[in-house]
C-alpha cells in the first residue's frame, strides 16, 4: 500500500464545505474527527477540486483560501486555479 | 512537581438541531445555511387567524396557487444566511463606492456628452421608485410566502432592491452637483411624464397582486427580465459613442448584481417547475399575463432612449428572457379554462 498523504483541517464552514468535497472526490480517503478538527488520510494521492468546494459553498472558492482551513499537512502539493493536490513523489 | 496536560476528547451528544438531523436522515454537521433555513418557520399550532384575512392561518400554503409538496426545496444557490450575505453585499457596496469615488475625484462626469448625461438622468433616475416597489414586493414574498428558505432570501433580495434604490439616488446626487435637482426632476417625470405612465401603471397594479409566487413572477422574473438587461446591456452600450463610460462605472455594479440575483430566481422557477404539471400551467399563465405588460411599459423608456432602435432592442430581451424561461421548463401559456 502506497504511503498515506493527510490534511487535518478546522471544522469550520469552510472547513466543512472542503471536507465533504474530499470525501466526494477522494473515494479512498478516510476521516477522523477530532475536538475542533477532521484529520483526512487517503493513501499515495489526495485532491480537493476547487468546482465541489464552490458548489458547496455556494459562492466561487479559490484554492488558495484552504490556507484559511488548513492546520497540517503532509505530502507534496501541486496547486493550480482549479485544485489542489497531495502526493508523495 | 510534575504537571501533566491531556487533552480530552469530548463527543457531542448531537451534531446539529433535531429538526436538521430528520429532515437529512442523519445526525452530521450542517451549514449555517441549513441550520438557518431549513424547517424554520412554523406549520402548526396556530392560535388566531390574522384579522386582515381571516380565510388563512398565519402561516399558509394556500396563500399562492403554486402547490408544493414540500417548501423546503428552493435552495438558494448562494447559500444566503445572515453572515453570507451581507459580506457579499458589503464587497458590492465597497464596489461601487470605488468607482463612484474614482469618476468624482477625476470629475470624470463633466467628460460625459451633456446631452448623453441628459438621457442617461432621465432613464435611470425614475428607477429607483421601481426599485422601491420591488422591495415592498419582495417584503409581500417574505410575509407571505411558505417556508423560509424562500422567504428569507426574498427578505435578503428586499433589502438589495432598497439599497439598490439608495445608490441610484446617489448617482442622481452626483449628476447635480450634490443638489436635488435632478432627483426631483425624475420624480415628477415618474408621477407626470408620458414615456413613465405605462411602467407606473404596471409598478402599482403589481403592488396589489396578492398571490405571492404571482409577485416573485411578475417582478423578479420578468419586469426584472426586461429592465437590468436593457438598462445595462443595450442602453449602456448607446452611451460608448457619448463618452459614457464613466456611466458605465457607476452602474456596472446592476449587472453583476443581477447576474447574482438571477442564480437564485433560476432555482427557485426550475425547482417550482420541476413540481408538477399544474405548477407549469400556472407559470406559464402568470408569465405570459406579465410579459405582455412589461413589453409594452418598457418600450416608451427605450425609444426615449435610443429612439428607433428602442423597440429592436426590447425585442432583443423579450428574447432573451423567453430563452432563459425556457431553459426553466416554462414557458407563456394561455389560462385553461377550468
Amino acid at each position: 500500500m502506497s504511503r498515506p498523504v493527510s490534511i487535518s483541517l478546522q471544522n469550520s464552514q469552510d472547513g466543512f464545505a472542503i471536507i465533504e468535497a474530499i470525501m466526494a472526490d477522494n473515494p479512498e480517503a478516510e476521516r477522523k474527527a477530532f475536538p475542533a478538527m477532521t484529520k483526512i488520510d487517503c493513501p499515495g494521492r489526495l485532491e480537493i477540486r476547487a468546482d465541489s468546494v464552490s458548489e458547496r459553498l455556494g459562492r466561487e472558492w479559490d484554492p488558495q483560501e484552504i490556507h484559511l482551513s488548513v492546520i497540517s499537512l503532509s505530502g507534496t502539493v501541486d496547486e493550480d486555479d482549479g485544485s489542489f493536490i497531495l502526493f508523495w513523489r | 512537581m510534575n504537571i501533566d496536560i491531556q487533552a480530552e476528547a469530548i463527543t457531542p451528544r448531537r451534531q446539529t438541531f433535531s429538526h436538521i438531523a430528520r429532515r437529512f436522515g442523519v445526525d452530521k454537521p450542517a451549514s449555517r445555511y441549513e441550520e438557518a433555513t431549513y424547517d424554520v418557520q412554523p406549520t402548526a399550532n396556530f392560535h388566531y387567524r390574522p384579522t386582515y384575512s381571516p380565510e388563512f392561518e398565519l402561516y399558509d400554503a394556500r396563500r399562492t396557487r403554486i402547490v408544493m409538496k414540500d417548501w423546503y426545496v428552493f435552495k438558494d444557490p448562494r447559500q444566503f444566511y445572515y453572515a453570507t450575505y451581507n459580506i457579499s453585499r458589503a464587497a458590492m457596496q465597497q464596489s461601487f463606492d470605488d468607482a463612484a469615488n474614482f469618476v468624482e475625484k477625476r470629475d470624470l462626469l463633466a467628460s460625459v456628452d451633456p446631452d448623453w448625461s441628459a438621457i442617461f438622468a432621465a432613464y435611470l433616475l425614475p428607477l429607483r421608485h421601481v426599485e422601491w416597489a420591488a422591495n415592498m414586493n419582495c417584503q409581500l414574498i417574505a410575509d407571505w410566502g411558505y417556508g423560509t428558505q424562500i422567504t428569507s432570501a426574498s427578505a435578503f433580495c428586499g433589502a438589495d432592491r432598497l439599497g439598490i434604490a439608495q445608490v441610484i439616488s446617489r448617482i442622481g446626487l452626483m449628476l447635480a452637483q450634490g443638489g436635488d435637482t435632478a432627483l426631483v426632476q425624475a420624480k415628477s417625470e415618474w408621477m407626470d411624464g408620458a414615456t413613465w405612465q405605462p411602467l407606473r401603471r404596471l409598478v402599482e397594479d403589481q403592488l396589489v397582486v396578492r398571490d405571492w409566487f404571482e409577485v416573485y413572477v411578475a417582478q423578479l422574473i420578468i419586469l426584472d427580465g426586461y429592465l437590468y438587461p436593457l438598462v445595462t446591456g443595450a442602453f449602456d452600450r448607446a452611451g460608448a459613442a457619448h463618452n459614457g463610460a464613466p456611466l458605465s462605472m457607476i452602474t456596472g455594479f446592476l449587472a453583476d448584481w443581477f447576474a447574482d440575483n438571477s442564480r437564485w430566481t433560476d432555482a427557485v422557477i426550475k425547482t417550482a417547475a420541476a413540481e408538477s404539471e399544474a405548477n407549469r400551467a400556472v407559470l406559464g399563465e402568470w408569465i405570459a399575463t406579465w410579459t405582455a405588460r412589461a413589453d409594452e411599459a418598457v418600450r416608451p423608456v427605450a425609444t426615449m432612449v435610443l429612439g428607433n432602435h428602442g423597440d429592436v432592442a426590447v425585442d432583443e430581451a423579450a428574447a432573451r428572457l423567453r430563452e432563459r424561461l425556457t431553459g426553466l421548463g416554462v414557458f407563456a401559456q394561455k389560462a385553461v379554462a377550468a
